[in-house]
């Protein structure tokens, strides 16, 4: 088997796939890429599946080294990467020599970028998936964020081709940057009077620094239900947006725990959630409400469009 | 009566009740259990919770309102369903000193002696209700009255792992190591969460948990 050795991991670079739903009543939230879109894409370009597992890079990439010849595609920001003395784009596939070392610098735009390699990144399936669960140790290269040293395995490549040139994802919808986050009612919007769902969906909220894999912490205004009451705690998905008594709301994200006791005043919709994982500290973002047969809409032209990338 | 909301773009919550009943929860497990052994398609997760169920599935597979109408037409027939018999877990427990740092404020916020506390958590048998949180982690019904105390003030960023802990009403263990608000009164070494196996979590709705006191103090 070849292998792709970590000679710098970057800030926090973990092995992703597309996750492990499927495991909620056993406490064991999916996890997966922060931003699914641009791994599928990546997959895609070097002729992975989609469910292959890549490396998930956060905000500063890292450097890599290919102990064999091999084919490899980034995908989501641009890492201002090279390869030997070439610039290396995102969302193209680019062949690697034996020895060559790919090295990634500081994330331009968002906080995440995925490199892809050909046949995927081999190592042990928890429940089925290759996803590093940080919080928990599970999944991924020995359940945690990668170090210099680490060597990765590569699966063998399956039937699928490479792809023959660069695609441009900046016209799939809900992957648009600074498009505010489509949201569909919380379970507990009726909690909140209309003045304050005013005020979560007029406000620019900012990304607070509390924000990773778990959640996505916003600062703004407090928003309060119109009275305390006590929820009793139950399932919660990624997405959800809660809302604890001090008011300023958290957008639970892919690594979040499976249960919450805080009124949900909205929902990210499913096309919205992979810019999520794009999101870094003091961006500002808006909330849009949208109904649930709009967002399933939605989700349908997006997956429309990414496989339209690819004719 | 049961109602149904879409919680999200792809997933229904159920709600048997805005209460924690006992009523509402065996209605969840019954659901629980009728889903997971005869899923309609596109299901993609469930999360039982104390009187809640949230089922999560795929848009893209799926029409939301005939999935939302499969639902309601079996919440409508719960009461022909089977309910799987728990199984009764004796977990063992070192209680107090560097095992349960906050049994001493337990102990003071009820007026117990220590020891009482022990004996009161130890000598009744818990409900799960479900495992929600962190992997394996049981909300377990069944604390006795007088041991019902608020949580932390500040909650802990690490909760070792095999802590016993109680909240208010509910009492449970942190299987794996992660951030918490409950009173920690003492540790066990019960595995309650192995990923190799195929059901990760060792405890379901539906089992009983007696726990048995392995030492106190030190």
């Amino acid at each position: 088997m070849s292998a792709l050795c970590v000679m710098a991991p970057g800030f926090l670079t973990t092995v992703q796939d597309l996750g492990r739903p499927g495991h909620a009543a056993a406490g064991v939230s999916a996890s997966g890429a922060a931003d699914p879109v641009a791994l599928r894409i990546g997959n895609r370009l070097v002729g992975n599946g989609d469910e292959d597992a890549g490396l998930e890079l956060t905000m500063v990439g890292g450097s890599f080294h290919f102990e064999a010849d091999g084919v490899f595609a980034l995908a989501g920001a641009d890492t201002g990467a090279r390869l030997g003395d070439r610039d290396v784009a995102p969302w193209r596939p680019c062949k690697a020599q034996a020895g060559e070392t790919l090295v990634c610098g500081a994330l331009r735009g968002v906080a995440r970028a995925y490199l892809c390699v050909r046949g995927g990144v081999a190592v042990p399936l928890v429940f089925g998936s290759a996803s590093t669960h940080l919080l928990t140790g599970l999944g991924g290269f020995e359940g945690r964020a990668l170090r210099a040293g680490d060597r990765l395995l590569l699966g063998s490549p399956g039937k699928g081709a490479t792809f023959d040139r660069a695609v441009d994802p900046s016209a799939i919808p809900g992957y648009r940057p600074g498009e505010p986050f489509r949201a569909t009612e919380g379970p507990q919007a009726s909690w909140f009077a209309p003045e304050a769902q005013a005020v979560f969906y007029d406000t620019r909220w900012r990304v607070a620094e509390a924000c990773d894999r778990m959640g996505i912490r916003l600062s703004g205004p407090s928003i309060r239900p119109v009275e305390p009451r006590e929820l009793a705690t139950e399932g919660v998905l990624s997405g959800a947006i809660q809302v604890p008594p001090g008011g300023l709301p958290i957008v639970l994200f892919v690594e979040h725990q499976t249960t919450g006791g805080y009124p949900k005043i909205a929902n990210v919709i499913a096309a919205d959630l992979a810019r999520l994982g794009g999101l870094r500290p003091r961006d500002t973002i808006r909330f849009e409400a949208i109904s649930v047969s709009a967002a399933r809409a939605l989700l349908r032209a997006q997956e429309e469009a990414i496989d339209a990338l690819f004719f | 009566m049961a109602r149904l909301v879409h919680a999200s773009d792809r997933a229904l919550l159920v709600v048997f009740d805005d209460a924690i009943t006992v009523a509402a929860g065996n209605d969840v497990r019954v659901l629980y259990e009728w889903l997971l052994n005869d899923p309609p398609a596109a299901i993609v997760d469930l999360h039982p919770a104390y009187a809640t169920l949230l089922i999560r599935y795929d848009p893209l597979r799926c029409d939301p309102d005939a999935l939302a109408r499969e639902i309601e037409h079996r919440v409508g027939s719960l009461s022909v369903r089977p309910v799987r018999n728990g199984q009764l877990f004796e977990i063992p427990v070192r209680y107090g000193g560097s095992h349960g740092p906050d049994l001493a404020e337990v102990a003071r916020a009820t007026g117990l002696r220590e020891d009482e506390v022990v004996a009161a958590h130890a000598g009744c048998v818990y409900d799960v209700r479900f495992v929600g949180f962190s992997p394996g982690f049981p909300y377990l019904a069944g604390l006795p009255e007088r041991l019902h105390t608020p949580r932390r003030g500040a909650p802990r960023s690490h909760v070792p792992a095999g802590s016993v802990a109680i909240a208010g009403a509910q009492a449970g263990i942190y299987p794996v190591r992660s951030p918490g608000g409950w009173n920690v009164i003492g540790q066990t070494d019960f595995i309650l969460f192995d990923s190799t196996r195929g059901s990760p979590a060792t405890l379901a709705p539906g089992d009983r948990v007696r726990f048995l006191v392995a030492g106190i103090g030190s």
